[in-house]
């Protein structure tokens, strides 16, 4: 008997009626997927996206060439130059990530002691070329300067779980 | 339309010719048309199944996106191989591609619109549609890399075991119909089923075969579950792994034509072609075009349906289908259809 029904199934391609008959149904749900550039998917507060040099309130910045974010960092995509400046602070005269390298670990931001060197919410960064992902000093503080109200707001809701 | 050249003040030979012609451009041109919006089409409706929204950026609703493509692809390089046989590389996009418009010339849009009305029409796109494997072997070879060739191997073995039963299946059509002429065979369908429907395939004993044309003629496009020549997860994209630009579009654009032609071929064999559904006078004021572009638009939506469902058949499986199901179910229907006219038609 069950042959038999296996047989009459199979010549009925039962399967594969039931199967389209799902997919059909499918077809008429609603789309899962977000329309990207036009919807975007909410943040978390500890999104680790594109670095960010951040400045005190004042204008100067927070970075006191320490260190310990190159000596942390796993990829070794972080490069410090420092020297003490005129005034006799210590800063750095050099500060590059190299983002081909940088695998988004965070290690950086936790290791950095006065909430300079950050991640920040901002994920499309995409360039042309590669050379445009070596990313200097300035183009960090600029960063730093772009997003600052984004990542102080991130960095205060994230403050009550450190 | 020779006549009306003639009257333009040409002799019958040059009327003839530049009627010819205009015919050609008159199909083969919303033809490449159709091709792109039925590739958008298909993209469209895959990621619908798949509950993604497919391609909705380039113009309204992404109905352009086919057109940007082609541009992209029209500004590429052609690479050619170190060890390529340059001639026959860039020949075989060419077979693909003509041959797939070729059978175009044979298809009725309505009553008598048909660009070549020869009597052995069926037989002609028989013909036409074995000649589309050369295509695909040749760059295969052509191609001097290892994919390509397995899967130029794959698709001869696959088009001839399939194209066997498709001609069987053709044989039982042409019984009924009497006639290897595609326009005799639709109007032999008027008022088939009791004189109500227009269609061989609410026949009980013309059903089950017009199903299993449908899979052979997926099989015969190397459609979803049949898409061995091109298994990504096996071959990289099987017979196109070595093309670019405009050779690669010709290929796409040449399998995309002849999902069309299937496509219709199941339309008109079938299920009526521009003949409406049912046998009744005022939906025949609906011009046949409507009906059959209804019905190949249908055929389509069926084709990528299956696409979005099913997984790929192993090689194994897909021989042991052609050849141990399809071969005897259609030789046995033979007899079958043959036995019954000899009994109703003919005795």
């Amino acid at each position: 008997m069950s042959y038999l029904g296996h047989l009459v199934k199979s010549f009925t391609l039962w399967e594969f009626v039931k199967a389209h008959a799902l997919t059909l149904k499918y077809f008429f749900k609603p789309k899962a997927t977000i329309n990207y550039p036009f919807e975007k998917n909410p943040l978390s507060p500890r999104f680790r996206g594109e670095h960010a040099l951040r400045r005190y309130p004042n204008g100067e910045e927070r970075c006191i060439a320490c260190k310990l974010c190159e000596a942390v960092c796993p990829a070794q995509a972080i490069t410090i130059e420092a020297e003490p400046r005129d005034d006799g602070s210590r800063r750095t005269t050099r500060y590059d990530i190299d983002m081909t390298k940088c695998i988004y670990c965070g290690f950086c931001q936790e290791a950095c002691p006065v909430d300079a060197i950050v991640e920040g919410p901002n994920f499309e960064f995409a360039t042309e070329t590669r050379e445009e992902l070596l990313y200097d000093k300035a183009k960090l503080l600029a960063n730093g300067d772009k997003w600052e109200r984004a990542i102080a707001a991130n960095l205060a809701a994230d403050a009550p779980y450190r | 339309m020779t006549e009306f050249f003639q009257s333009l003040g040409m002799s019958y030979e040059w009327a003839w010719g530049v009627a010819t012609v205009a015919g050609i451009l008159l199909i083969a041109l919303p033809l490449m048309l159709a091709v792109a919006m039925i590739i958008y089409a298909d993209r469209k409706i895959w990621a619908a199944i798949a509950l993604r929204r497919g391609p909705n950026v380039v113009g309204p609703f992404g109905l352009l996106q086919s057109f940007a493509d082609g541009l992209k692809v029209f500004l590429q390089e052609t690479i050619i191989p170190t060890g390529a046989n340059r001639g026959l590389f860039l020949i075989a996009p060419i077979i693909t591609f003509t041959v797939a418009l070729m059978a175009w010339a044979v298809i009725p849009f309505n009553s008598g619109a048909v660009l070549a009305d020869i009597n052995v029409g069926l037989l002609y796109i028989l013909a036409v549609s074995s000649l589309g494997v050369y295509g695909v072997v040749l760059s295969g070879w052509a191609s001097n890399s290892k994919y390509p060739f397995f899967s130029a191997m794959r698709a001869a073995a696959q088009m001839i075991s399939y194209e066997v039963s498709i001609g069987f299946i053709l044989v039982c059509v042409v019984l009924y119909a009497d006639s290897f002429n595609l326009n005799e065979i639709i109007k032999a369908q008027q008022g088939h089923g009791l004189g109500i429907v227009n269609a061989f395939g609410f026949n009980l004993l013309l059903f089950p075969i017009a199903v299993i044309f449908l899979i052979a003629s997926l099989a015969e496009t190397a459609r979803a579950p049949f898409d061995l020549t091109e298994a990504e997860s096996e071959l990289v994209a099987g017979y196109q792994t070595e093309y670019s630009s405009m050779a690669f579009a010709l290929f796409w654009l040449g399998e995309y034509a002849n999902v069309l032609l299937m496509a219709t071929l199941n339309a008109i064999l079938f299920w009526g072609g521009w003949l409406p559904p049912i046998d009744w006078a005022p939906l025949y004021a609906v011009p046949g075009i409507v009906w059959l572009f209804a019905k190949i638009l249908f055929f389509f939506f069926v084709f990528s349906w299956v696409k979005a469902t099913v997984p790929r058949y192993r090689y194994d499986q897909l021989m042991r289908l052609g050849w141990k199901i399809f071969l005897p179910i259609s030789l046995i229907w033979i007899f079958l259809i043959s036995g019954w006219l000899m009994l109703t038609r003919y005795s």
